[in-house]
């Protein structure tokens, strides 16, 4: 253990510390912006900057580790001065434009000068121009050179966490700036959207592409029939920037919100997780039995970075992604075929809104292959966030929102539709249907509970009915590279693999609420699903009284024709943009 | 009222000199990967600041040159922005009335025709090709890429062996490199910025001084394959070294009796004392290499059979072959090639010069050992001739003074003429032809003319001849192997692309080169031989580098070494340069701003701990 004091306190931590946990430990927040705990400790912004006394310069408390007997001064004049002086340049080169900001209120630059009491710059106002601040209006991710204070986290969580490497230096001296890297345009790069970028920017550097006035257009349009699905992932986190308990920010709340917006029907895509599985379950056993699964196994699917992932760096894997559609577009498809015969309108009539915890959604729904002759499966996809936004525009305070059902019959749902939105989710919600399907007997609900939480990898291997079933989960597209690195060299054999792009799952999207205050959140977010599973009297995908109904009237059986033309998708009809170039 | 008065520089004359030398050491510390239009409109902004105002071309020109260049950099730019520049460039360079001006607008110049390329990318993409690429800029500048700061913090703590094992990681010869390495490393020391550079050589002398004997790391499983290694000189034992760790059964062919090629055969004892050399090959060899020593490939043992017996071959063959000066009287006796001196010094076959008068012929660094070698052999004169001044010999500049300091001659602006042969046909006398220095030449160097005055005679019994270094890299032609101007032909990985399991690299695919760039091609060789062989070693290093200190030293002059060198060296072949004392090396090593910790590496590529 080291001793030191800090702003007189005396703190004891072990060998190693930074200055920066150290003061943590004694309840000193040292102001900071480019640091993100064990991602990027790189001292770029020198806002952490304290006086150590006997050092002759100003010592960054991010990347410096205590020593026996410091002594260090975080409000010393020298101190102020410099985090001061530090975050006026910063200033000076930031659109402070923040009323016209996506994340004015959740912004650490706003906060930090707010709370520093900047009410002037004694700087001139740098800002690129024309088309050195040019950035696509299409992509589903937008960048804001203007907003950017090249902090480089994005650069660091692409390199060391999704393994991508989309974000690189660009430019050099005082034109230095984060850029698509390789001089490559985003359009042409390899990039899967999970957005781990956006949720790790410390301001407005980095969002979604916006499509809320989308939305609104088609609320507003009174020929259309908005019908709104809403991922399994959100519940657990839209109420966050209403300071709404996890308790409180329940679906039904959130449906009521969603009624008082506009739109027309309000359904939940863990129903359509539930058809997912009975599709994705039933072609898993189809290719275990066929012995399709003996050098590879069979990949998930329903998350789009991943898929994005996988056709860029293995794109000769491809064939063993599921051919079962996500959840959101087996909804969407169901929208405009099944529902639209209920409700007794024609197709062209019915605009499926998606409310997801992602960004990669967004470029999904426009994939030439998500669609048929009812048109595009979804129409619009809107981020968690952007539900906020919307929620906020109508003045909509969900303190005061009773709660209330959602509509027939997409509405229905089991505890094993819900758990989609955790790593390992699918895969648990598979094993119970397809143990179902080979013993004919339900089995305990928790019995696959081993791949439960943590990005890491998790393997199991559970014997149904006497078959071995080889289990691998990861989360987080490093993560997923390890694991293909492995299957590739032989090293590891699986039939199921699970993999979600954003760490913990889509809990941890890229199209979650942002925390201001860098906390990771997807380990509290997952718990909650899995309460909602443990409280949901229906625990098997195959128990859905809709789903049944919905094989029994319309679909026939899983993998039947009508399944497999509304229900699955050719991953290798559309090519991302790095496999046009080979 | 005085007529005239002393003019003394003012105090802001004296400040400002002071930041022109600043500023002169840190543009040759400029890391690599910089923008050179960035650079070039910085550049071309401080010669507008030097510009007196005067004329035209001068005042007004560079300033919308500059403002041109900005243009592009911010991407407001056309591709005929680049031709504007290059046209008003020219006028400038055309019409400017002093050097201020037409200089300044050569140098965009000499920009838009050498990376044009860059200019048209900003154009058209807003973007730079190039990119930093390391980020500590010892460990970049290092053929090698030795972990510098971390064994200069490690010699801080008094870690040596540490240090050494380090070392090792990168590089098996720490010893020899700590004694003979040029230090490249040192060229671009970003604490040059603040003082000097560190005297990073002087500290790794210090280290191998002080470290204790210790055990080579251990080896990885045996592989069952076999390697040839072709030259016991510093690139093949590296090769072998790395190659023996990661499990391969390596065999050494050496056609002298010991190992160490240019090491123990070309340097001086007085620079590399034997047993310096020694503690590196001891070591590389306690991983249990096969050497055979006194086979010559070609002679004693052929190509194609080293080729079919080992699973992956190393050609690392040395320059040990003299160029000759092709001068009327170079038959003559005692005429003899500075590598032929001093391998057969290295033999054992010691000449006696005593009372002879020995001339020299070349400017490099084997012909300063070939100076100052003569002197200790009992010459009665030394006389270094060299065709151009003494400025543009590429010896080391501490070589030459050292030279000079044991009483050598050197003899600049002199052509070699002929040799004059006595009635016996031995050498009498070096006739060379005066000279002035002269243009530039393409390589960018001042090259000598003729004077137009009389041949110049230098009375002499020897004359040794270090115009450079041969390969003789015909024996391995037999085996298909392509040789360009006497070199082999190998890929930057090593492989050779006619063969598939034989590699090369070091001088005999350069041609003559140094210790450390022929131990980077030793391990580049390693690693790709590994990978070609199937498998995937990792060379790595357990020593914990030491935390940075938190700030900095103040500017502290760089600690040089001493020098001993007298003129009555005769006989002598002791070591010259004396190694640091422990405070010396405390305060040296303090003075490492710790570019590891510091600056780009903490955010991208800043330790490599294993390759």
């Amino acid at each position: 253990m080291v001793t030191l004091t800090i702003d007189g306190k005396i703190a004891q931590v072990p060998k190693g510390t930074t200055i920066m946990e150290a003061a943590k430990s004694v309840n000193i927040q040292i102001p900071h912006l480019c640091y993100l705990k064990e991602i990027n400790e790189i001292a770029a912004c020198r806002v952490c900057c304290v006086e150590v006394e006997g050092e002759r310069a100003m010592v960054t408390a991010c990347n410096n580790h205590v020593k026996e007997g410091m002594v260090v001064h975080t409000n010393s004049p020298r101190a102020r001065t410099t985090r001061r002086t530090n975050v006026q340049l910063i200033l000076s080169q930031h659109d402070c434009k923040c009323a016209t900001c996506v994340r004015s209120g959740n912004c650490q630059l706003q906060n930090i000068s707010n709370d520093l009491g900047i009410l002037e710059l004694p700087f001139e106002t740098q800002l690129p121009q024309g088309l050195r601040s040019a950035w696509t209006k299409t992509f589903p991710l937008y960048r804001d050179f203007n907003k950017c204070i090249k902090c480089m986290r994005c650069i660091q969580i692409c390199d060391k966490i999704q393994t991508l490497s989309i974000w690189d230096l660009a430019g050099t001296g005082s034109r230095t700036t984060i850029d698509v890297s390789g001089n490559r345009v985003i359009k042409d790069s390899d990039c899967a959207l999970c957005g781990q970028c956006i949720t790790h920017c410390p301001v407005g550097g980095l969002r979604e592409r916006d499509d809320t006035a989308k939305a609104r257009m088609a609320l507003a349009d009174q020929e259309k029939i908005t019908v709104v699905q809403v991922a399994p992932a959100v519940r657990t986190a839209w109420g966050e920037y209403f300071g709404l308990d996890r308790e409180e920010a329940t679906m039904e709340r959130m449906a009521a919100a969603l009624r008082r917006l506009g739109f027309d029907y309000i359904y939940d895509t863990n129903f359509s997780a539930d058809l997912t599985i009975m599709e994705e379950g039933n072609e898993l056993l189809h290719r275990l039995k066929s012995g399709a699964l003996v050098r590879w196994p069979m990949f998930t699917s329903c998350c789009p970075g991943w898929v994005r992932f996988l056709k860029s760096q293995y794109p000769e894997l491809t064939s063993q992604l599921s051919t079962a559609k996500s959840p959101q577009q087996m909804f969407g498809a169901l929208s405009k075929t099944w529902l639209a015969e209920k409700l007794n309108v024609a197709s062209e009539k019915i605009c499926c809104v998606s409310i997801m915890p992602c960004v990669a959604k967004k470029a999904e729904a426009e994939l030439p292959t998500m669609g048929g002759e009812y048109g595009s499966d979804v129409d619009i996809v809107l981020t968690a966030r952007e539900l906020v936004r919307m929620m906020r525009a109508d003045h909509l305070d969900p303190h005061f929102i009773e709660e209330e059902p959602l509509d027939d019959p997409m509405g229905i749902h089991t505890g094993a539709g819900v758990i989609f939105g955790a790593t390992g989710g699918v895969m648990e919600a598979a094993l119970r249907t397809v143990s179902y399907v080979l013993t004919g007997e339900n089995p305990d609900p928790d019995a696959f509970d081993a791949v439960r939480t943590e990005p890491g990898l998790r393997e199991v291997t559970y014997t149904v009915a006497g078959i071995p079933v080889r289990c691998a989960v990861v989360s987080g597209l490093g993560n997923a590279r390890k694991l293909i690195e492995q299957l590739k060299e032989g090293k590891v054999h699986y039939d199921f693999v699970e993999v979600m792009a954003c760490p913990g799952g889509c809990v941890g999207g890229g199209g979650q609420p942002i925390s201001v205050e860098d906390e990771e959140l997807y380990g509290v977010r997952g718990e909650r699903l899995y309460e909602l599973d443990q409280k949901n009297p229906l625990r098997f995908s195959h128990e859905n009284p809709v789903v049944q109904a919905l094989y029994q009237e319309y679909l026939g059986e899983p993998l039947g024709e009508k399944a497999h033309h509304l229900l699955h998708t050719d991953h290798k009809a559309w090519d991302m943009p790095t496999q046009k170039e080979q | 009222m005085s007529r005239l008065s002393i003019e003394t520089p003012g105090r802001v004359q004296t400040v400002l000199d002071g930041l022109h030398r600043d500023m002169e050491r840190r543009i040759s510390a400029s890391a690599y990967g910089l923008c050179p239009v960035d650079m070039s409109l910085n550049y071309l902004r401080l010669c507008h600041a030097q510009t007196c105002g005067k004329c035209v071309p001068c005042r007004i020109g560079l300033g919308q040159l500059a403002d041109l260049i900005e243009l592009v950099l911010d991407r407001r730019a056309s591709l005929e922005t680049i031709n504007i520049i290059e046209r008003t460039a020219k006028v400038i360079a055309d019409s400017a009335d002093c050097a201020i001006g037409y200089e300044a607008a050569h140098m965009v110049l000499r920009g838009i025709r050498g990376f044009r390329e860059d200019y048209e990318e900003h154009v058209l993409h807003g973007r730079c090709i190039s990119a930093l690429n390391h980020p500590v800029p010892c460990v970049s500048a290092c053929p090698a890429h030795v972990d510098v700061p971390g064994y200069i913090a490690l010699v801080r703590d008094g870690r040596y062996e540490d240090a050494v094992k380090l070392i090792r990681k990168d590089n098996p010869f720490p010893s020899s490199c700590a004694y003979v390495c040029e230090h490249p490393c040192e060229s671009q020391c970003r604490r040059r910025m603040v003082d000097d550079a560190i005297n990073i050589c002087g500290l790794k002398r210090f280290a191998v001084d002080h470290a204790q004997p210790m055990a080579a790391p251990p080896m990885s499983e045996p592989t069952g394959k076999t390697v040839g290694i072709i030259g016991g000189g510093p690139g093949g034992l590296t090769a072998a070294y790395y190659l023996s760790l990661m499990g391969h059964k390596v065999t050494v062919y050496e056609q002298r009796p010991k190992l160490g090629g240019m090491l123990r055969y070309g340097i001086p004892d007085y620079r590399l004392p034997q047993d310096v050399l020694d503690k590196d090959i001891d070591h590389i060899l306690t991983t249990g290499i096969n050497v055979l020593t006194n086979v010559s490939i070609g002679k004693d043992v052929s190509m194609e059979d080293i080729q079919k017996s080992f699973d992956a071959v190393y050609i690392s063959i040395g320059a040990h072959n003299d160029k000759k000066l092709g001068l009327e009287g170079e038959d003559a006796i005692n005429v003899v090639s500075a590598v032929e001196l001093l391998r057969g010094i290295g033999e054992g076959n010691v000449p006696d010069f005593k009372g002879k008068k020995i001339c020299i012929i070349g400017g490099g660094n084997v012909s300063m050992d070939a100076t100052r070698t003569a002197k200790r052999l009992g010459a009665e004169s030394v006389t270094c001739v060299y065709r151009r001044r003494v400025d543009d010999m590429t010896a080391l500049a501490e070589e030459i003074e050292e030279a000079m300091a044991e009483g050598c001659q050197i003899l600049p602006l002199q052509a070699p003429a002929r040799i004059e042969k006595d009635a016996e046909g031995k050498v009498a006398a070096l006739w060379t032809k005066p000279q002035i220095i002269g243009p530039y030449g393409k390589d960018g160097r001042p090259k000598p003319i003729s004077a137009d005055v009389p041949e110049f005679r230098i009375e002499c019994d020897y004359v040794i001849v270090a115009i450079g270094q041969a390969i003789d890299a015909r024996p391995f032609e037999s085996i298909g192997i392509k040789t360009f101007h006497g070199t082999i032909q190998a890929e930057e990985t090593s492989s050779v692309s006619e063969v598939a399991n034989v590699f090369a690299g070091g001088d005999a695919v350069s041609g003559p080169a140094t210790v450390i760039r022929a131990v980077a091609a030793g391990k580049v060789a390693a690693a790709n031989i590994d990978t070609y062989l199937g498998f995937d070693h990792k060379i790595s290093c357990d020593v914990e580098i030491p935390a940075s200190h938190l700030s900095n030293t103040p500017p502290c002059g760089r600690v040089n070494l001493k020098s001993h060198c007298t003129p009555d060296c005769q006989g002598n072949f002791d070591l010259v340069v004396e190694g640091m004392s422990l405070k010396e090396a405390q305060q040296e090593s303090s003075r490492c701003l710790r570019c590891d910790h510091f600056g780009f590496s903490s955010f991208k590529g800043g330790r490599n701990t294993e390759w």
